[in-house]
């Protein structure tokens, strides 16, 4: 089980990083994406993988509880991620359309007024 | 009056004149003179203490860590300065009130003017050099803004430059130097530093230490090689030269040698140094000062050479002398002012600062004739004005005083700069006001209101009464100055007086005298020599230095920044990679001390899923509807995994995220190009490859490392599930931390989120106010659009999906706190419920309905979890402390009620406003003219009918 969240998020990473390094906006806001799936599964994966024991306590018996704290810390990063993912839509949108260009790189002639 | 308050009011009250400007220029100015006033009195008060002998502290600490508190202390040399400092202040804000113009904006200039006194009175007052720092370049920046107050003069923004690069980087030299010494002793408090004179000169850094700190004061005070800001920052009105640089700034860094004195003074490296460069200065600012056709360039460099004077004194290092600089720097304040202020009045009235175009402006302006005459021969070093008195103790002290085994060569320089001295006193008073009259003045000079003069007037009836009476006006405070100057509670008794007998300081100021008069004389001769001469200009080396270094940094910044963003993120990638190679291969290997789990069928296709997609995005990311869409897919098995693996919460949260970021990526395509182009080569993907398989392999060894290895400290997480019930009177320990164990970090991510959303607001209003929108609006849709926007089917749906979507965003906000859901998620699913009647609906039909405004449910989220929070104060408990109980009421469940539950509708609101307002301002973007029917459904049956029946009948 652990090699294969291991591997998954690897493989996220690496089609983030992958994504991220492309010239266009677009490309690189989906593997910004694809990078924050992969650290929000890695911050929950630092609290170990346990099944069925939810961080819900049961009153009346004695149950084994997974880590509750990275799962609250994931649970705003997610929210927030979502925050993130539109701030960078706007400004690639809004790069786009008074550009109309959608590349990053700011070297040729789009350089000076971008 | 608490130290505290004297030195925070300045700053307090900076924002008074600017807010006041609008009732008026008398009300702005009067609250920066009431300001000042306040600041005064409270002054004052603490006079009688002070020159009683006790040091007045206040003390508080503030990051003890770095020994930076926020301690003040006032002894005599704090009190002299912070008198000055405030005094001569009120003075000039009530000459400034009527020297600027109506087009000048006068608010700016107070609020700059109260910065900058706070900032001084900061520096004299501060017991903790840490603080002293603070202040010291608070003092360089509002200077800044006062120099360069008039924007539209390059001069006054090329002076302000100038200033702040020579002042702030000897302040960071400075800075250096502090530390040095604080590290020397142990402590940064200026008292304990103090006292330790034997440890800090025997220590190898003192003399590091020493230079450094001597760098700053230099630069500060306009001492020899840095001296040529000064003159340039004269390109500053009036009010703000006479301030800076007759009694605050340039002083401070005799404040600051003065402070230091103690501890820094008294070896040979200080005295070679110190009274070297204040001889030279001295000497060169006096004689230039004689050339300048300029009526402030002559005052500027006069105080250059003042200051020189001031700091010869403080270099020779005797008790007699500090008293001799401390007295002068009282004399100086009060004539310099003066004269500062009465070349601002000929310049007012005159139109012009230029000597050559002056002359015989005695008759037109005598009151303006009689304060700059006064104050001149006080420069000059004539009886009976206080100028003569300190610069006969000054030159006394030079004949006892020997420099490198000679007895004559301090006296003599000293001699030949007050020779250039009194030549430029003089030559103020004859070639502006005596000769005769002209008929060629730029404007008709008469003499200005009694608001332009009072203040100069002032300064000059003290210069009068301190000669006249210097023991009786100033002997307690010079004695109290003197005491803390040299650190001892005796020092030497101040008594000045006008005639002292045939001394040798007599005939070197009768020499002086007699010499300046000849410099007048030959003035036009020696000027045609001094023009003739080759000279440095200091302005024009600084120019070359300044071009070199900006061409130097901007060569760098060109190399390492050429706007290839993609090249950064690789450089990135790759130096996080090699870090953590580096740990990798420098550390030890855990073996790994926890079993693995075993993985059935479930998680084993799930894997495949989720791999499989996320090399679909990566193969198929050149046709971007596409790989959103298999984004999809990923963000689902996320979210399954995360409900397989023990977090139900995270499953619910990242599913409905999931479902409006999606939304998002979708209304942001429709405006985008459909396809990415192939544009790099083979070469950069392959490399991009490389890096990438490099950081998803080191990532995923991490994450299979950290998951079979046991945590190496306990971690917290017990103290929660122990506690989650107990304290926080939930079951569900997710939310319970979210809302209550760490609600502050949950505070902090509401507003981050409702900061986003407005950045968006903003983005979209700027965008929409631009041209872009008259291409928007004429955009041709990419697709074939369909005939049919709001189908009746996904209307009606919708519709009776709404109340539904809601009850069960209300019920997972209820059962929130005890089994999986809470605020973040119902909020989603809220959000979720109102995107869909827009979709559906259609824009228009849905803002129409929708009241309230999507900024306004942010902020009330946010206020609704601050009140909460705050809440917890009434009951004496910190911020966003929890409460609950239980209610039995009969036939139903027990139920219980938290503060936590208001707190997690403060995040409901926050979350549903914040994606509102997201999501709208992008469909705003999608608005055309026509494309808002006029019903909410495009066909509709029921409608048809009734027109036919309207037709019929």
């Amino acid at each position: 089980m652990e090699i294969l969240v291991a591997t998954a998020v690897g493989v996220l990473t690496a089609s983030g990083i992958y994504l991220v390094l492309r010239q266009r906006t677009f490309p690189v806001i989906v593997g910004i994406s694809l990078l924050s799936y992969a650290v929000n599964v890695f911050l929950f994966a630092t609290g170990r993988l346990v099944i069925n024991a939810p961080p819900i306590l049961n009153k009346y018996e004695d149950v084994p509880y997974t880590d509750p704290l990275p799962q609250a810390l994931v649970l705003t990063a997610i929210v927030i991620s979502f925050g993130m993912t539109a701030v960078i839509v706007m400004i690639a949108l809004s790069s786009y359309l008074t550009n109309r260009d959608d590349r990053i790189d700011m070297i040729d002639d789009a350089g000076e007024d971008a | 009056m608490s130290l505290f308050l004297i030195a925070a009011l300045p700053f307090l009250g900076a924002i008074l004149p600017a807010l006041l400007i609008r009732a008026g220029r008398n009300a702005s100015s009067s609250a920066a003179g009431a300001v000042s006033l306040l600041a005064f009195i409270g002054l004052l008060l603490n006079a009688p203490a002070v020159l009683r002998g006790e040091v007045v502290t206040a003390k508080l600490t503030w990051l003890p860590g770095i020994g930076l508190n926020a301690n003040f202390m006032l002894d005599g040399l704090g009190l002299l300065f912070a008198g000055l400092i405030l005094g001569i202040g009120l003075l000039i804000i009530l000459y400034a009130r009527f020297y600027l113009s109506r087009e000048d904006p006068m608010g700016q200039f107070y609020t700059y003017l109260l910065l900058f006194q706070g900032a001084m009175v900061g520096i004299v007052l501060s017991d903790n050099i840490l603080l002293l720092l603070i202040f010291w370049e608070l003092t360089s920046l509002s200077s800044f803004l006062l120099i360069g107050y008039w924007k539209h003069l390059p001069e006054g923004r090329q002076g302000a430059r100038m200033a702040l690069a020579v002042t702030g980087s000897g302040g960071l030299a400075m800075i250096a130097g502090m530390l040095i010494l604080g590290n020397i002793v142990g402590s940064y408090d200026l008292s304990v530093i103090l006292q330790n004179k034997a440890l800090i000169q025997s220590s190898p850094y003192y003399v590091p230490a020493l230079i450094l700190i001597l760098i700053g004061c230099f630069t500060k005070s306009a001492q020899f090689p840095f001296h040529f800001w000064l003159p340039h920052a004269m390109a500053a009105p009036t009010p703000v030269s006479a301030y800076l640089h007759s009694a605050t700034m340039v002083k401070a860094g005799l404040f600051l040698m003065a402070r230091m004195w103690p501890v820094l003074a008294g070896t040979e490296i200080w005295f070679y140094i110190v009274a070297t460069t204040g001889l030279v200065t001295m000497l060169l600012g006096a004689i230039i000062a004689n050339f300048k056709d300029d009526l402030k360039g002559l005052l500027a460099f006069s105080t250059v050479s003042h200051l020189g004077l001031i700091t010869m004194l403080l270099g020779i290092g005797t008790p007699i002398a500090a008293m001799a600089a401390i007295f002068h720097i009282i004399n100086h304040a009060t004539f310099k002012a003066a004269l500062f202020m009465s070349a601002g009045i000929v310049d007012h009235e005159t139109h012009t600062r230029d000597i050559k175009r002056l002359g015989g402006l005695r008759h037109l302006m005598p009151i303006t004739f009689t304060i700059a005459t006064i104050a001149s021969l006080s420069m000059a070093g004539i009886p009976p004005f206080n100028g003569f008195l300190s610069k006969e103790m000054m030159l006394e002290e030079t004949t006892h005083t020997l420099w490198a085994n000679s007895h004559y060569l301090l006296p003599v320089i000293a001699v030949l700069a007050a020779v250039f001295s009194a030549g430029y006193s003089f030559r103020y008073i004859a070639h502006v006001f005596l000769g005769p009259k002209r008929s060629d003045y730029p404007a008709t000079p008469h003499d200005p209101g009694p608001g332009l003069w009072l203040s100069p007037a002032f300064l000059v009836v003290l210069v009068v009464l301190i000669g006249l009476f210097p023991n009786a006006i100033v002997g307690p405070l010079v004695e109290s100055a003197t005491a803390a100057v040299v650190n001892d509670a005796h020092p030497p008794h101040f008594h000045a007086k006008l005639w002292h007998g045939f001394t040798p300081a007599l005939y070197m100021s009768m020499a002086a005298i007699a010499g300046g008069l000849l410099v007048l004389y030959a003035h036009a001769r020696l000027e045609r020599g001094w023009l003739a001469a080759r000279r440095p200009e200091a302005k024009q080396i600084f120019d070359s230095l300044m071009g070199a270094a900006t061409r130097t940094s901007r060569v760098i910044t060109d190399t390492l920044h050429d706007g290839a963003l993609t090249r950064y993120a690789a450089i990135f990638v790759l130096f996080s990679l090699s870090l953590a190679g580096y740990a990798y291969f420098s550390g030890t290997t855990v073996t790994p001390a926890r079993g693995t789990t075993d993985a059935s069928a479930l998680p084993i296709l799930a894997w495949v899923c989720l791999v499989g997609a996320t090399l679909c995005v990566v193969f198929f990311h050149r046709n971007r509807l596409l790989s959103l869409v298999v984004m999809g897919i990923i963000g689902l098995i996320v979210s399954l995994s995360f409900n397989y693996l023990s977090a139900p919460d995270l499953a619910l949260t990242q599913i409905s995220v999931e479902v409006v970021t999606i939304i998002l990526l979708l209304l942001a395509l429709n405006f985008m190009p459909q396809e990415t182009p192939v544009e790099s080569t083979t070469g950069r993907r392959f490399r991009d490859a490389v890096l990438a398989i490099g950081g998803g392999v080191g990532v995923a060894g991490l994450a299979y490392a950290i998951m079979t290895s046991n945590s190496v400290f306990p971690t917290i997480s017990e103290f929660h599930l122990a506690n989650s019930y107990k304290g926080g009177g939930g079951t569900n320990v997710v939310n319970v931390i979210l809302v209550d164990f760490r609600g502050f970090d949950t505070f902090g991510e509401i507003i981050v989120l409702g900061i986003a959303a407005i950045i968006i607001y903003a983005i979209t209003e700027a965008i929409l106010s631009s041209r872009v929108r008259a291409r928007l609006l004429n955009r041709k849709p990419t697709f074939p659009q369909a005939g049919d926007a709001h189908p009746l089917m996904m209307v009606v749906a919708t519709r009776v999906m709404m109340p539904i979507a809601l009850m069960v965003a209300a019920y997972i906000f209820f059962r929130g706190h005890n089994m999986p859901g809470g605020g973040f998620v119902a909020g989603l699913i809220a959000a979720i419920a109102v995107i869909m009647q827009y979709m559906a609906s259609g824009f228009g039909w849905a803002t129409e309905r929708q009241r309230l405004p999507y900024h306004g449910i942010i902020g009330s989220g946010v206020l609704i979890a601050a009140m909460t929070g705050m809440g917890a104060w009434f009951n004496g408990m910190p911020f966003l402390t929890s409460a609950f109980g239980y209610i039995h009421l009969e036939p139903l469940e027990e139920f219980e009620w938290a503060t936590a539950a208001l707190f997690d509708l403060g995040v409901f609101l926050a979350v549903v406003g914040a994606v509102m307002l997201a999501l709208e301002s992008l469909a705003r973007y999608a608005w055309q003219p026509g494309i808002a029917s006029e019903h909410p459904m495009d066909i509709n049956p029921e409608r048809d009918d009734a027109l036919d029946e309207l037709q019929e009948s």
